[in-house]
């Protein structure tokens, strides 16, 4: 499967994207991290760290599964029936920018579960979308704020992004015919 | 029974079968016949699902549009408002009909309610009848998917799923613990769903109870079974307290509540020769001072009220995988 | 009129015959058995290949549910599943609505059985006025009427004082007492046998000591009185255990046993689906050690007579939950398959001693004309197909009600056509 990013690619986007954070948001005051499960959750983590080595500051960071706000659920015969796990969010959300953290961007359906499942849980002052990869096709007029990489892709296409902590190594694949 | 038996390795996802992602069937009728991969499946989404209890707003839309009857002909409280809640917390739209009004008073069948409630569409069916079987005849002679909320003496699939996750909570497993039930074993259908579970799941099940309500062959049913307190509360993880029902002492099942107090009933010291790390449970209603003394029902080891809370997100893992495989068959055909 | 029933082997125990015997029958009689009869210028029943011939078959428990219960079954309907199931005759039990505790009823049984014109129907007349146990019926008025026995069946006779009087009250009158044996405090509110199966099921329980007390206390009335006394639909092994003892003893004691209780057990509750209730009925299947002593008796002659309990209910009755339901399944159409099946072809029993089961001994017992085909009998005659191949089907039941656990099981053996008087009252369609 051809390599689009390596780890260290990956590495430096991540990087970027830690910098653009704190130059969009003038610091980090109110904001906080939440990444959608599951390789949305490493990546804020990574997040945090990177920019708490730049900034100096602690950035509150949370878990979300969105498994019980999707709307193709109890519509989709495709495929086994997802896992449900847990949610964790450790703080209040109430006037905080929340920067939503996900893997790959898409259609855009799993960016707004998560903007539902996050309105439930208080109201944040701004949402910010950070996504690995951004592959087009949105279905929803859904934008990232913040990109690691855009990869055009068909359809028939799927894109996979490897973690360490999750799958033993660090690179972005795709799979399928263009 | 369940064909899996108890000699595996101690853990909840044991190695023999792959971690279930659904459930095999489409509707729970009992613990008998579910893998030890569903059980774990339901105990997993459960956890989830306790996450949204504790929540500002207890709601998550995962069931938005489905319609959801409770059909309860006992009365019920506990167990009714618990699916109620769970129902709503999965954003179901939910039914409860307590027949004492309805038409089952004018004589009609079971399956005739049942049909009449169907022409209505809903999308589930959560009934407790006072007769065992009587959801196997639903499921076998109506359409909609069946969860068993207690039929008769057979099985209260929930209540065993939710005292198997309290359970796991504290104790991080089910398998190898000594779990002593003491109680009227013979009329209870919480006894018999907790001991089809707990020995799928590789517990060290004992249960009690005067020789007059064991169930009769118990010798068939693979547990150790003794009249004895103290044996079985002897060293256990767990200790699990049935009710007993004032009406036992028609059909002289016992003599009076008093002497089942004094010889079966959960005090401090009887307590005291389990674990120290044990928990105490009850499924409720709890009759105070006849199968349990107040100081033990109130006291540190008691999980009691515990497992009512549980009991919700349980539910709502339930509701959620049928609901789940509801929405598969209906795009498939 | 005259029939002359042609070829076929006639086997006749109580006569001594078994061999190739033609049967002439005038006026509803026999009139004479014997090699290549001619048949002059009577109608000819040709035997089919490989049929046998024997006495008509006569079941000596069934439940035809008229008058009251016409829902369930008629006297015609009952009677038409009788001849197809080949009984030439049946003896029905008193727990009608009303109870047949008077010669009126009785009167009203021969009549429409008159009617039908199928199967003899015996009747059997209640012990006590309602089956209530609590006062003597007029058993006397009864047994002229026409009542062969007389039985509380659905209850057993109340009390230890009611069944010695009744004992010695028939006895006078030359009939036997049947007895539904069982203990009423044993039984409570049970609805299956006793044992695992019930208990894993969360069904309440019936042990076999509920049936096998009254059992013992029956003989010992019986030998009390030197009366007879009959115990119908035998299930337990301990009850067998007691028939036996008090046979051996010299207590005028006899037994019957119900096809579905020397084959199927409690694992029917289980299995093929759980909570069937047409394996629900009274007294219920039990345990394979239970099953395997009826097979036993019947194979030692300590069992006297094979007899249905047919019992039929309306299948809106039995669709319900297991505890509501009615006890009881149909047995008329499905008894001859069976016993070929399961006792001829497997060895357990020989042909004679199934007639002395379904014929001979049902006769003696009741006091009834049959179990023989020597002139000046009755012209009642079955002629069996031991090879052939029957699927039991509910739906294409004679009986008005269809609630049979057999459907769809498939059997070797059959029956190839019912003779009542001379007149062929069934045939098998082939």
């Amino acid at each position: 499967m051809p390599q689009v990013m390596d780890a260290d690619r990956m590495s430096r986007a991540l990087t970027r994207i830690a910098h653009e954070i704190l130059e969009r948001n003038r610091g980090l005051d109110d904001v906080a991290l939440v990444g959608v499960r599951t390789r949305g959750v490493p990546i804020a983590r990574r997040l945090a760290k990177l920019l708490r080595e730049i900034n100096g500051d602690h950035v509150p960071t949370g878990s979300l599964d969105i498994t019980l706000y999707r709307d193709d659920l109890m519509r989709n015969a495709v495929g086994p029936q997802p896992v449900v796990r847990r949610t964790e969010i450790p703080f209040s959300i109430d006037g905080r920018r929340i920067l939503l953290v996900d893997d790959v961007l898409y259609t855009g359906r799993t960016t707004r579960a998560a903007l539902d499942a996050l309105i439930d849980f208080g109201r944040p002052k701004a949402i910010q979308l950070v996504v690995m990869v951004d592959r087009g096709h949105r279905e929803l007029p859904i934008k990232a704020d913040y990109v690691g990489k855009n990869v055009p892709t068909s359809a028939r296409q799927s894109v996979q992004v490897r973690l360490e902590e999750i799958d033993g190594a660090d690179e972005i694949l795709i799979e399928g015919e263009a | 029974m369940s064909t899996h038996t108890a000699d595996r390795t101690p853990d909840t996802a044991p190695a023999v079968d792959a971690p279930a992602v659904r459930l095999r069937s489409r509707h729970l009728l009992g613990i008998e016949g579910l893998t030890p991969a569903e059980i774990t499946l339901i105990l997993d989404t459960s956890e989830a699902m306790k996450e949204v209890g504790k929540r500002a707003i207890k709601k998550v839309p995962a069931l938005r549009g489905r319609t959801v009857v409770n059909l309860f002909f006992e009365p019920s409280t506990r167990t009714r408002t618990s699916f109620e809640i769970a129902e709503k917390r999965l954003s179901a739209d939910t039914l409860s009909i307590a027949t004492a009004t309805s038409s089952v008073t004018k004589g009609e069948s079971l399956l005739d309610t049942v049909r009449n409630l169907e022409a209505m569409s809903p999308d589930m069916i959560v009934m407790r009848h006072a007769s065992s079987g009587a959801p196997h005849l639903l499921a076998r002679t109506c359409h909609s998917a069946i969860i068993n909320a207690g039929d008769g003496m057979h099985e209260h699939p929930t209540q065993a799923l939710l005292d198997a996750f309290t359970i796991r909570e504290h104790k991080g497993r089910l398998a190898g613990l000594k779990i002593a039930i003491v109680g009227d074993l013979l009329h209870s259908r919480v006894l018999r769903s907790n001991l089809i579970l707990l020995k799928t799941m590789g517990a060290d099940l004992w249960v009690c109870g005067p020789a007059t309500l064991f169930p009769p062959a118990i010798e068939q049913f693979e547990v150790h079974a003794t009249t004895s307190v103290d044996e079985a509360v002897e060293g256990a993880d767990v200790v699990m307290m049935l009710r007993i029902q004032n009406e036992r002492m028609h059909g002289h099942f016992i003599p009076s509540v008093r002497e089942y107090f004094a010889l079966f009933g959960m005090t401090p010291a009887r307590l005291r020769r389990a674990s120290p790390e044990v928990i105490l449970m009850h499924p409720g209603p709890m009759n105070r001072g006849v199968e349990i003394d107040s100081e033990v029902a109130d006291g540190p080891y008691s999980v009691i009220l515990e497992q009512v809370s549980n009991g919700v997100a349980v539910r709502m893992a339930v509701l959620y995988l049928l609901a789940g495989r509801e929405a598969d068959l209906s795009e498939v055909s | 009129m005259k029939l002359l029933v042609k070829g076929g082997r006639l086997i006749d125990p109580a006569a001594g015959r078994d061999g190739a015997f033609d049967v002439l029958i005038e006026d509803g009689r026999v009139a004479k058995v014997g090699r290549d009869l001619p048949a002059n210028d009577a109608a000819i029943f040709e035997v089919p290949r490989g049929a046998l011939v024997v006495p008509g078959l006569i079941d000596m428990h069934v439940h035809l549910r008229e008058p009251g219960q016409e829902h369930k079954e008629t006297i015609a309907t009952g009677t038409a599943s009788a001849v197809a199931g080949g009984f030439t005759a049946v003896a029905c039990m008193p727990n009608t609505d009303p109870i047949n505790d008077h010669a009126g009823i009785t009167q009203f049984i021969l009549k429409k059985a008159a009617e039908a014109g199928l199967a003899r129907v015996y009747p059997i007349g209640a012990v006590s006025l309602g089956s209530r146990g609590e006062q003597l019926a007029e058993l006397g008025e009864q047994r002229t009427a026409g009542c062969v026995a007389f039985s509380d069946d659905g209850r057993p006779v109340a009390t230890a004082l009611l069944m010695r009087r009744a004992l010695e009250y028939a006895g006078m009158l030359k009939a036997v007492i049947i007895d539904h044996c069982e203990d009423p405090s044993l039984k409570g509110d049970g609805v299956a046998h006793e044992g695992y199966r019930a208990a894993a099921l969360g069904l309440r329980g019936i042990p076999g000591a509920a049936e096998s007390l009254m059992v013992e206390r029956d003989i010992s009335l019986a030998e009390l009185t030197g009366a007879r006394v009959h115990v119908a639909h035998m299930s337990a092994r301990q009850s067998l255990r007691a028939v036996r003892a008090g046979k051996a003893r010299g207590v005028q004691v006899t037994c019957e046993v119900a096809p579905h209780h020397f084959t199927l057990t409690d694992d029917a509750l289980a299995e093929p689906v759980q909570y069937d209730t047409n394996v629900k009925m009274n007294p219920p299947l039990r345990e394979a050690a239970d099953r395997d002593a009826m097979l036993e008796g019947l194979a030692d002659g300590s069992i006297d007579a094979i007899a249905t309990d047919h019992a039929p209910h309306h299948a809106d009755e039995k669709m319900v939950e297991f505890d509501r339901a009615p006890f009881g399944i149909v047995g008329l159409e499905t008894a001859v398959p069976i016993v070929f099946d399961r006792l001829i072809h497997t060895g357990r029993i020989t042909l004679t001693r199934m007639i002395e089961l379904l014929s001979v001994n049902p006769a003696r017992i009741l006091g009834i004309p049959g179990g023989t085909l020597t002139e000046g009998q009755l012209g009642d005659v079955t002629i069996l197909a031991p090879d052939m191949a029957t699927t039991i089907s509910a739906g294409a039941l004679r009986s008005r009600s269809k609630n049979t656990p057999y459907d769809g099981w498939q059997f070797r053996g059959g029956v190839a056509a019912t003779i009542v008087g001379g007149r062929v009252v069934y045939q098998h369609p082939q």
